[in-house]
């Protein structure tokens, strides 16, 4: 039986009734959980929304919603949800666009894409070329930024509050007594990459060197004593800071690392 | 971003204003956004020529808290409640969208007296929310008893989810794969006596206050006409897409759980005016009680939820006692469950109108995108077309006839 969601009758053949509308301005069409998505050229949007509209009936646009891909080279995904009331179809037609490049608006077929489009804006920072009126809307006025990109942390750059000796609100960059907590569910088992304490401890210790030589004493040099090992200790002796400074600290504790110069 | 900081913390030169004193330029007559007539925080720039709006720029926003964003940073579990703070006047119709949302990628099945359920608590949050609507419009165009009374179904209402739930307002009662727990006999048949008795009794004689009141048709009779093609044209759903005149409800056309076994009608208005929007919500509480008593009739005993254990957490007791219950119990209520990779867009037929949520999943336990698309951003959008020619007074009847909650408008 399946899930209970909106049952959408499938109409035949519409996912190739649209392809030929749409013709050249097609890229590519998704079929996936009865949902067509038509993914369309970024500069024939307004063309193939006007075919859409007039000759597929889709009369309504519901919504125009914004999705950040940040390792995509054009980075930002904006999805038109389509719906005919006529033949009680939806679907959806995407566009893919960067922070530069302007997406056609679509406010003259429909109006109701005004706020719509300002909304993408201020939370993705997309330009829709001919909007009019495209200020920021659900943000602060003078808000810097736009939240919804996936690099825009969670807690923003900024927080408010009265402040009484202004006697006005004042804006502030935010201080967080208690860090954010993001959790990635990894399982340890399975991959994840980070070292959890006492891990380390089940590393195999490294493999030991190969069997030392054994040390021997064959011949007089071997044995550590003689003139030249007499002038390699003088000289190291000389260096050697001396010995009253170090015992002062002895009362103290730990040396501090000024007294080691 | 690093002058900016710099300058927040007024580490500029005295000589440039800070950014919290940004002039704001006002225009004509500034409605809200503190007017008890806005229904929330509403700004309403508005142009006048004497008593005439010219020109009405609404400014929403104020109470944008970031839904969709934090919901990227849930689990699919913890991001449902989110959905009762949207439209805070029918939570349940919100989290309706998102739980079917949730299941459509999951394909998961649901059992059948969730689905009744879910249908029956909907509806009760239908008739909820259409009385603090109808109530709050009746009042911002001056009666202020139909709202007392109107007040105390609403009330009785809340008692309800209560019951069922444990909280008045805040739900979340239906989850993914059905609901929460499941309802006492008592409960059933208390609301089966309500419908049947007080509901009608109340409710029919706060309306006869109203809808044939002389003064309460002058205010809203022929004011904030729209056509069909406009109703289209500027996305609107619901109630408002029905006052113009188009029969069209997502329950009946594009039924989810069991609206496709349940018989009501669909209301439509004739003159497209306020007056119509008004007596399609009347209508529409008598139809949702009808629903409700066909749900009452029909529906089967039975599990409340899926048995499917990788999504649907089991019951506490169940946890006690066996040793699988206590994994999955455990795993849902901290990783959560994984949604496979897709897209869905489901939209349910909320209180207000069309209520979608846009999900887009990456196969982790998060959503990457939750879109939601809230019935009042279009509708409130259309202001500035509905009030041009208007008088001032207008204003409030077009708002309250369109049933706005800033809840669910600036998300």
């Amino acid at each position: 039986m399946g899930h209970s969601a909106p049952k959408i009758a499938t109409i035949d053949g519409i996912a190739e009734e649209i392809g030929v509308l749409l013709g050249s301005m097609l890229i590519e069409t998704v079929d996936h959980a009865d949902e067509l998505t038509f993914i369309v050229e970024r500069d024939e949007l307004v063309n193939a929304m006007v075919a859409l509209r007039d000759m597929a009936q889709y009369q309504q646009l519901m919504e125009i919603a914004g999705v950040d891909y940040p390792d995509r080279p054009e980075r930002f995904e904006v999805a038109y949800h389509l719906l005919s009331v006529t033949r009680n179809h939806r679907i959806r037609v995407k566009v893919s666009t960067d922070e530069d490049r302007p997406v056609p608006t679509v406010t003259h077929l429909w109006p109701v894409a005004g706020w719509l489009e300002r909304e993408v804006f201020d939370m993705y920072g997309v330009v829709f070329d001919g909007n009019t009126d495209l200020r920021r809307i659900l943000t602060d006025y003078g808000f810097k930024g736009h939240p919804q990109r996936k690099d825009f942390p969670l807690t923003g750059y900024v927080e408010l509050r009265y402040s009484e000796e202004d006697k006005r609100v004042v804006y502030e960059p935010v201080k967080l007594a208690q860090d954010f907590r993001s959790f990635d569910f990894m399982s340890p088992w399975e991959g994840a990459q980070y070292v959890l304490p006492g891990d380390e401890k089940a590393v195999a210790p490294a493999a030991p060197d190969a069997a030392p030589t054994p040390k021997v004493t064959e011949k007089k040099a071997d044995t550590g004593a003689g003139e030249a090992a007499n002038q390699a200790a003088k000289a190291k002796s000389d260096d050697a800071p001396t010995k009253p400074a170090a015992t002062a600290d002895e009362g103290k504790g730990a040396a501090k690392p000024e007294d080691k110069a | 971003m690093a002058d900016y900081l710099d300058e927040l913390e007024h580490r500029t030169d005295a000589a440039d204003p800070s950014y919290g004193d940004t002039e704001i330029q006002n225009y004509t007559i500034n409605f809200g956004p503190q007017h008890p007539a806005a229904h929330g925080v509403l700004r309403l720039v508005m142009e006048l020529d004497g008593e005439i709006v010219e020109r009405c720029d609404p400014h929403v926003g104020l109470l944008h808290r970031g839904t969709e964003k934090l919901i990227e940073y849930k689990t699919y579990m913890q991001a449902l409640p989110y959905f009762d703070r949207l439209d805070y006047c029918s939570p349940l119709g919100m989290e309706h969208s998102y739980v079917l949302a949730v299941e459509k990628l999951l394909n998961l099945e649901v059992p059948l007296r969730a689905q009744y359920l879910r249908v029956f608590f909907a509806e009760l949050t239908r008739i909820c929310n259409h009385m603090l609507n109808l109530g709050s419009h009746v009042m911002d165009v001056g009666a202020m008893t139909p709202n007392l009374w109107l007040f105390e179904i609403r009330e009785d209402c809340l008692n309800f989810f209560e019951r069922a739930s444990g909280a008045r307002m805040h739900s979340a009662y239906f989850r993914p794969g059905g609901v929460h727990q499941d309802v006492p006999l008592k409960l059933l048949t208390d609301i089966a006596d309500w419908l049947d008795g007080r509901l009608p009794r109340l409710f029919e004689d706060a309306i006869s206050l109203v809808a044939d009141n002389r003064i309460f048709k002058q205010r809203n009779v022929d004011i904030a006409i729209v056509s069909k093609e406009d109703a289209l044209k500027w996305g609107f759903s619901g109630p408002m897409i029905r006052g113009s005149g188009i029969p069209w409800d997502i329950r009946k056309s594009q039924p989810y759980d069991v609206y496709d076994r349940m018989e009501f009608d669909v209301p439509v208005g004739t003159q497209f005016d306020c007056y119509d929007r008004f007596m399609v919500r009347v209508e529409e509480v008598r139809q949702s009680a009808r629903i409700m008593k066909q749900c009452l009739n029909e529906m089967p005993e039975g599990p409340i939820a899926s048995f499917d254990r990788k999504v649907v957490p089991p019951k506490r007791g169940e946890m006690k006692r066996s040793m699988e219950a206590l994994i999955h119990h455990f795993k849902l209520y901290t990783e959560g469950f994984h949604v496979p990779a897709g897209e869905v867009y489901v939209a349910t037929e909320s209180p207000k109108g069309e209520f979608g949520v846009y999900l887009v999943a990456d196969g982790s336990n998060k959503p990457y995108r939750c879109k939601i698309r809230p019935t009042a951003f279009s509708h409130l959008q259309a202001m500035d077309f509905m009030m041009k020619g208007h008088m001032l007074a207008d204003t409030t009847a077009v708002l309250g006839a369109m049933d706005i909650v800033f809840g669910e408008c600036d998300r």
